[in-house]
C-alpha cells in the first residue's frame, strides 16, 4: 500500500515531465542496444575467427616428435651411478616418426568416454613436379569422412567433393593456391616426387580454401591408403592421431595422461593455439568495457535530469515532506523515478539490440579466404541480454541515489520560509 | 482541559553571519479545541516559533510535546509521521502539488497515514471538500484553481487526518479581504463545530482580533 502510493507519485511525477523522461530513456535505450550490438557482434567475430583454427585443430594431439632420447644409455649403466655424465654431441632419435602400435591405441582412444572422437593423420612431404618447376608441399593423408565429422572439413572445399578421395584411387585435393600454381582443375593429374625419390600421378578431385594463404599454397590431402601407398608404408603407420573431446577444457589433462600411457608426444589446443585465446579475452573484454561506457554515460544523463527535475521540485518534496513523508519516502520515489526510467529504457534497448543485431546478420559478407561465411557473424546469447538489462538497472539505481539523497535532504521550512 | 500542545523554554540561535538569540525562553501551552493566532512585527520570530512547533524544524534547545509526548530531535522518520497524523499545514502560498488533481492533493496525507483503504480516504477527502464548498473542484488539476479555492483546497488537505492542531503561516497573507474572510470563516466554523484546535501566525491585526487567544510576540519573546 505504502509502495503502491511512492509508485504512485512517482509514476506522476514521471509523466509530469515526460518529455525528460523520454530523453533519459532513450538515452538508456541507446546504450542498451548499443552494448547487445556490440557484444553479439564480437562473439560472432570471435567464434568465427576461433573457427578458423580451433574448430580443425584436434583437441589432443598424438605424434612422436624430433627430440633427443631422455634416457641415453650412459645413464642406465652402472658406471658413475652417483655423479653426474655430462655427453657431448647427442643426436635427436628420429628413425620412427610413426606411432607404435596405433591401432590398439586408436581403439583404447575411441572407446575413452570423454572423446568424441579422433582421425589418424599422416603427413608426406613431397615435391609437386609442374614441368621443370618442382613445388614444396604436403600431403596429409586422411579419413575424409572422420575429417568432416569433426573438423569440419567440408566446409573448406570450395570445389569438388571430399568424399571422392575414398572413392577415387590416388586421388588428392588440392590448396586453391597450390592447385592455381599448378594450373591443374578438377580431373586433371599432378606428378609428385616423394622424398626418397618416388614418382607418382595422381588424380585432382576438388580443391579447398582454408582462410590462411599460406596454407593453400602448400597444403593437400588425399586418402590415408594413398598416402601409405606414396611413402610406402604399411597401412598402419599414421604420425599422429587427432582426438576431438567433447569438454575442451580437458585437453591438457588429458594429453599428459596420454602421454604418459601410450609412451608417446601429445600436445593439447591450449597449448598450441594460446595466442587464439588470449585474442580472443581481449576482444571480449573491449566489447565489455565499450557497452559498460556507454551505459555509465548514460547514467550520467539520468543523474542530471533528475538533479533537474530535483530543483523544479523542490517545492512539492517540501510539500511532500511537511505533510507526513519522511525523507526516505522522498528518497525512495526519486529511486523509483530512475529505476523506472533504466527498466524500461533497458528493455526497449534489449528489443532494438536484438533486431540491430539480426539486420546485421544479414548483411552479406564475402571474403575469399572464408568461403563459408555469407553474412557477418552474429551471436544470440541470453547472457548478453542478462548482463543488459542488470547493469541497465545497477547504473540507473546508482544515477537515481546521489539525486535522490539530496531531494531527502532537502529542509522544508528553508523552501516554505524562502517564499 | 487537555493540553495539545506545549512548549517548555525553547531557545532558537541563528548562527550565521552571527549568532543572534531569535527565540527567548518561550513557554507557553495550547488546549484542545483553542483558536490561537501568533502575531507580532516581522521579523519577531513567529514563524520561526511556528515551525520549532510543527517539528520541521528541529535545530532549538528546551522541550516541545504535542499531544503529551516529547518530541525528539533527530528521529526524522518519527517527526515525519507525527506531522502526518497529528498536524495539519495551511502555508501562505497555498503549496499543493501540480501534478496531482484536487481530490488526489488532499488525499495524499491520507494516503501516506494508510489507516483507511484507498476508497474511503477518498470519500473522506470528498466529505473534506464539501465542508469547504469546494467539492466541485474535486478533479480539477490543482494549477487550474484560483488562489483562494487552492488555500481552500490546502485546509481540506490539511483536516484530511483528523490533526490534533492545525497550524497556519500567515495562511491569508496571499489572498484579497473576500478570500481571507472566507477562510477565517472556514477556520472559525471548524473552531465552533469541530472543536478543532488551530495556530494560526498572522501579521493581520483584523484576523488576529477575532480569534480566541491571541499570543503576542516581539524581539523573540512572548509579551502576552
Amino acid at each position: 500500500m505504502r509502495k503502491r502510493l511512492l509508485l504512485n507519485i512517482a509514476k506522476s511525477l514521471l509523466l509530469a515531465r515526460w518529455r525528460q523522461t523520454l530523453v533519459a530513456a532513450v538515452g538508456v535505450t541507446f546504450s542498451i542496444t548499443m552494448f547487445i550490438t556490440l557484444l553479439s557482434f564480437m562473439s560472432g567475430l570471435n567464434d568465427l575467427l576461433d573457427g578458423l583454427i580451433l574448430n580443425r585443430t584436434a583437441h589432443v594431439r598424438i605424434y612422436n616428435d624430433i627430440k633427443p632420447n631422455a634416457d641415453q644409455p650412459i645413464n642406465k649403466s652402472s658406471i658413475n651411478a652417483n655423479g653426474h655424465n655430462f655427453i657431448g654431441s647427442v643426436k635427436s632419435d628420429a628413425n620412427r616418426q610413426a606411432i607404435y602400435n596405433s591401432e590398439a591405441i586408436m581403439k583404447a582412444i575411441k572407446n575413452d568416454p570423454r572423446v568424441l572422437g579422433l582421425s589418424p593423420k599422416l603427413t608426406a612431404q613431397v615435391f609437386f613436379n609442374d614441368g621443370s618447376i618442382d613445388i614444396t608441399g604436403s600431403i596429409f593423408g586422411i579419413n575424409p569422412s572422420e575429417e568432416t565429422k569433426l573438423y569440419h572439413f567440408d566446409e573448406y572445399i570450395t570445389t569438388g567433393n571430399s568424399a571422392d578421395l575414398t572413392k577415387i584411387n590416388n586421388s588428392i585435393i588440392l590448396g586453391k593456391g597450390l592447385a592455381d600454381k599448378l594450373l591443374v582443375q578438377i580431373g586433371d593429374a599432378v606428378q609428385i616426387t616423394t622424398s626418397k625419390g618416388d614418382l607418382f600421378q595422381l588424380k585432382v578431385v576438388g580443391t579447398f580454401q582454408s582462410g590462411i594463404k599460406d596454407f593453400d599454397n602448400v597444403q593437400s590431402y588425399a586418402s590415408l591408403n594413398t598416402v601409405q601407398k606414396i611413402l610406402s608404408v604399411p597401412n598402419d603407420y599414421v604420425t599422429s592421431i587427432q582426438v576431438k573431446l567433447k569438454d575442451i577444457t580437458q585437453a591438457p589433462a588429458v594429453a599428459k595422461e596420454y602421454q604418459q600411457l601410450y609412451q608417446t608426444d601429445a600436445e593439447d589446443i591450449q597449448t598450441a593455439n594460446s595466442q587464439f585465446e588470449t585474442g580472443s579475452s581481449i576482444r571480449t573484454l573491449i566489447s565489455y568495457s565499450v557497452g559498460i561506457t556507454l551505459l555509465i554515460v548514460a547514467g550520467f544523463g539520468i543523474y542530471n535530469i533528475l538533479n533537474m527535475m530535483i530543483f523544479e521540485k523542490m517545492d512539492s518534496i517540501a510539500i511532500l515532506k511537511a505533510t507526513g513523508f519522511s525523507g526516505t519516502d522522498v528518497k525512495k520515489i526519486f529511486i523509483y523515478i530512475a529505476v523506472t526510467i533504466g527498466i524500461f529504457g533497458g528493455l526497449l534497448g534489449l528489443l532494438f539490440g536484438f533486431g540491430l543485431s539480426a539486420i546485421i546478420d544479414q548483411i552479406p559478407f564475402n571474403t575469399a579466404s572464408l568461403p563459408t561465411i555469407k553474412t557477418y557473424p552474429i551471436v544470440y546469447n541470453p547472457r548478453f541480454y542478462f548482463i543488459g538489462i542488470i547493469f541497465s538497472f545497477i547504473t540507473t539505481y546508482f544515477a537515481g541515489w546521489f539525486p535522490a539523497r539530496k531531494a531527502s535532504k532537502i529542509d522544508p521550512v528553508v523552501i516554505i520560509r524562502g517564499k | 482541559m487537555n493540553t495539545i500542545l506545549e512548549a517548555k523554554n525553547i531557545n532558537k540561535f541563528f548562527h550565521d553571519p552571527e549568532t543572534i538569540q531569535v527565540l527567548e525562553n518561550i513557554n507557553f501551552s495550547i488546549n484542545k479545541g483553542e483558536f490561537v493566532s501568533l502575531t507580532g512585527k516581522s521579523g519577531c520570530g513567529k514563524s520561526t516559533l511556528l515551525y520549532v512547533l510543527s517539528t520541521m524544524d528541529t535545530d532549538y534547545e528546551g522541550s516541545l510535546f504535542i499531544d503529551g509526548i516529547e518530541m525528539p530531535k533527530k528521529n526524522e522518520a518519527f517527526l515525519a509521521k507525527i506531522r502526518n497524523e497529528k498536524i495539519g499545514f495551511v502555508f501562505q502560498f497555498h503549496y499543493l502539488l501540480n501534478e496531482f488533481n484536487v481530490l488526489k492533493n488532499v488525499m495524499l496525507p491520507g494516503l501516506k497515514l494508510n489507516k483507511y483503504s484507498a476508497d474511503e480516504v477518498e470519500h473522506r477527502a470528498m466529505e473534506k471538500l464539501k465542508i469547504l464548498g469546494i467539492e466541485h473542484l474535486a478533479l480539477k488539476q490543482a494549477n487550474h484553481v484560483s488562489g483562494g479555492e487552492k488555500q481552500r483546497v490546502a485546509i481540506a488537505r490539511a483536516l484530511i487526518n483528523d490533526p490534533h492542531i492545525i497550524m497556519g503561516d500567515e495562511p491569508t497573507g496571499n489572498l484579497d479581504k473576500k478570500n481571507s474572510d472566507l477562510v477565517f470563516d472556514i477556520f472559525n466554523q471548524l473552531s465552533d463545530e469541530f472543536n478543532q484546535t488551530l495556530l494560526i501566525v498572522t501579521h493581520d491585526p483584523s484576523f488576529a482580533e477575532r480569534t480566541h487567544r491571541i499570543i503576542k510576540m516581539e524581539d523573540g519573546k512572548i509579551i502576552s
